[in-house]
């Protein structure tokens, strides 16, 4: 257990780092945009990390069972509107888009800025 | 067992990850997103976190996939070479990791129960919730009572971000949003594959039975209006995937959504101000009732209400949106 304490943390840094890297490297926007989800998934995944509590469970109170010990409520309750605000928010990037798609033709970043750059 | 069910989810999770950025293909990087998306639900579910495993599956891996595959039917299906230099940015990224890896060795190990998270708020919330408000899950009456005004936030959010989506796509095309002339497309949606229409029809009053029960258990067990409304827009997608556009909106109409949109995000302001007209603070709705915990449940139902109207309307709004543009 002590080793792999930390082990959840690491994959959050791994994730983030792949979804910003995508982000940064990709010239695709739609690309961009996954990436984007993936480093918000890792930003969900350190919250909940941090809510565990040893031998806890779910905080659903159970009636009878005084000793049980409970898992934080408090990051799950940010973490479940965020991820309903996130997909809102990804689908506004994916609207803007398509609507570059249709005034430029092309989703590549760097055509797009050609273009820009010779009109 | 769990440790190891955990360690092996996490790696998954690393190796799809790679997979996604890796691949050229838009239309697999987008299957694999659903999968990754599974694989995280699977983590929180191992995390204790049910309501936020339950969100995650029917967002990240239902709606977002669907969604993603609208955009790349109107955008392009391929990435292209960009010939850029990989790294500069990969440079960047390790040099990134590094610095937040040395620092995830000052934090608690997992499961720590005397980490600082543990120490503040969390315990009122659990020992005060069976007294305050005596509903079993604590999450719902963090996310509905204890922390209501950001809740609305969020739902006012996801409201707005519905309306700019319509905006965007919504434009050129007078009168309905949604209406145009009925084609192959759009009326015959996959009724000429046997199997998955089958299969997907039976599943749908189950899923929409399952939203519902979501709903309105969302008290006592795992559940509440942003998980319901996911699965709900969910159930209703997969019929307009199978049966074609014209009929889902037939059966849900756009004036309907509208109203769903509208009426969910009023009715959560309303229960607010109603609280201040009892004489209570703005979402304090122990004044709703004359005994202060029933007020608190009543509260709670009315406005997880409003949630899962607004989140079922907005999801379904915006997957219309893609879709029409789709076939216009």
């Amino acid at each position: 257990m002590q080793l792999l304490g930390l082990y959840n943390y690491w994959v959050f840094v791994v994730l983030l780092m792949i979804g910003f890297y995508a982000v940064i490297a990709k010239s695709n926007l739609i690309k961009k945009l996954i990436g984007l989800s993936i480093f918000q998934a890792a930003v969900f995944l350190l919250y909940i990390s941090m809510d565990k509590v040893e031998g806890g469970t779910a905080p659903i109170i159970q009636a009878g069972v005084p000793d049980q010990i409970y898992s934080n409520p408090l990051p799950q309750v940010l973490i479940l509107t965020a991820i309903v605000v996130g997909i809102s928010t990804m689908a506004l990037g994916l609207a803007i888009v398509v609507r570059i798609k249709e005034a430029y033709g092309t989703i590549e970043e760097h055509e797009a800025a050609a273009m820009d750059s010779e009109a | 067992m769990t440790i190891l069910l955990a360690v092996f989810l996490l790696t998954m999770l690393v190796i799809t990850a790679v997979a996604i950025v890796r691949t050229r293909d838009l239309f697999a990087a987008v299957m694999l997103l659903g999968i990754f998306s599974l694989l995280m639900a699977a983590n929180f579910f191992v995390l204790d976190a049910a309501d936020v495993a339950l969100t995650e599956a029917a967002v990240g891996a239902g709606i977002s996939t669907v969604l993603f595959l609208g955009a790349l039917a109107l955008t392009a299906a391929r990435e292209r070479e960009s010939g850029d230099s990989r790294w500069l940015p990969l440079v960047v990224v390790v040099i990134m990791a590094a610095t937040v890896v040395y620092a995830t060795f000052d934090k608690p190990a997992l499961g720590d129960p005397n980490a600082p998270v543990h120490q503040h708020v969390a315990p009122w919330y659990l020992s005060e919730t069976p007294r305050l408000i005596d509903i079993p899950n604590v999450v719902t009456a963090v996310l509905g009572s204890y922390r209501g005004y950001d809740t609305l936030g969020e739902v006012f959010v996801v409201f707005t971000a519905g309306i700019a989506v319509l905006f965007l796509l919504g434009s050129g095309r007078p009168g309905e949003l949604f209406s145009r002339p009925p084609d192959e497309l759009s009326t015959g949606g996959l009724k000429h594959h046997l199997i998955p229409r089958v299969v997907g029809k039976l599943l749908i009053p189950f899923i929409i039975l399952f939203g519902l029960y979501v709903q309105f258990h969302g008290e006592y067990g795992p559940g509440g209006g942003f998980q319901a409304g996911a699965i709900i827009a969910a159930g209703v997608i997969l019929y307009a995937l199978l049966e074609g556009e014209t009929r889902a909106l037939a059966a849900l109409p756009e004036s309907a959504l509208k109203v769903m949109v509208i009426g969910g995000a009023l009715l959560y302001t309303l229960v607010g101000v109603v609280c201040m007209l009892m004489g209570g603070n703005f979402l304090d709705y122990s004044v709703l009732s004359t005994n202060s915990v029933a007020g608190q449940q009543l509260g709670i139902i009315l406005i997880e209400a409003g949630v899962g109207l607004a989140v079922t309307g907005v999801l379904l709004s915006i997957f219309h949106a893609f879709a029409a543009r789709a076939t216009a």
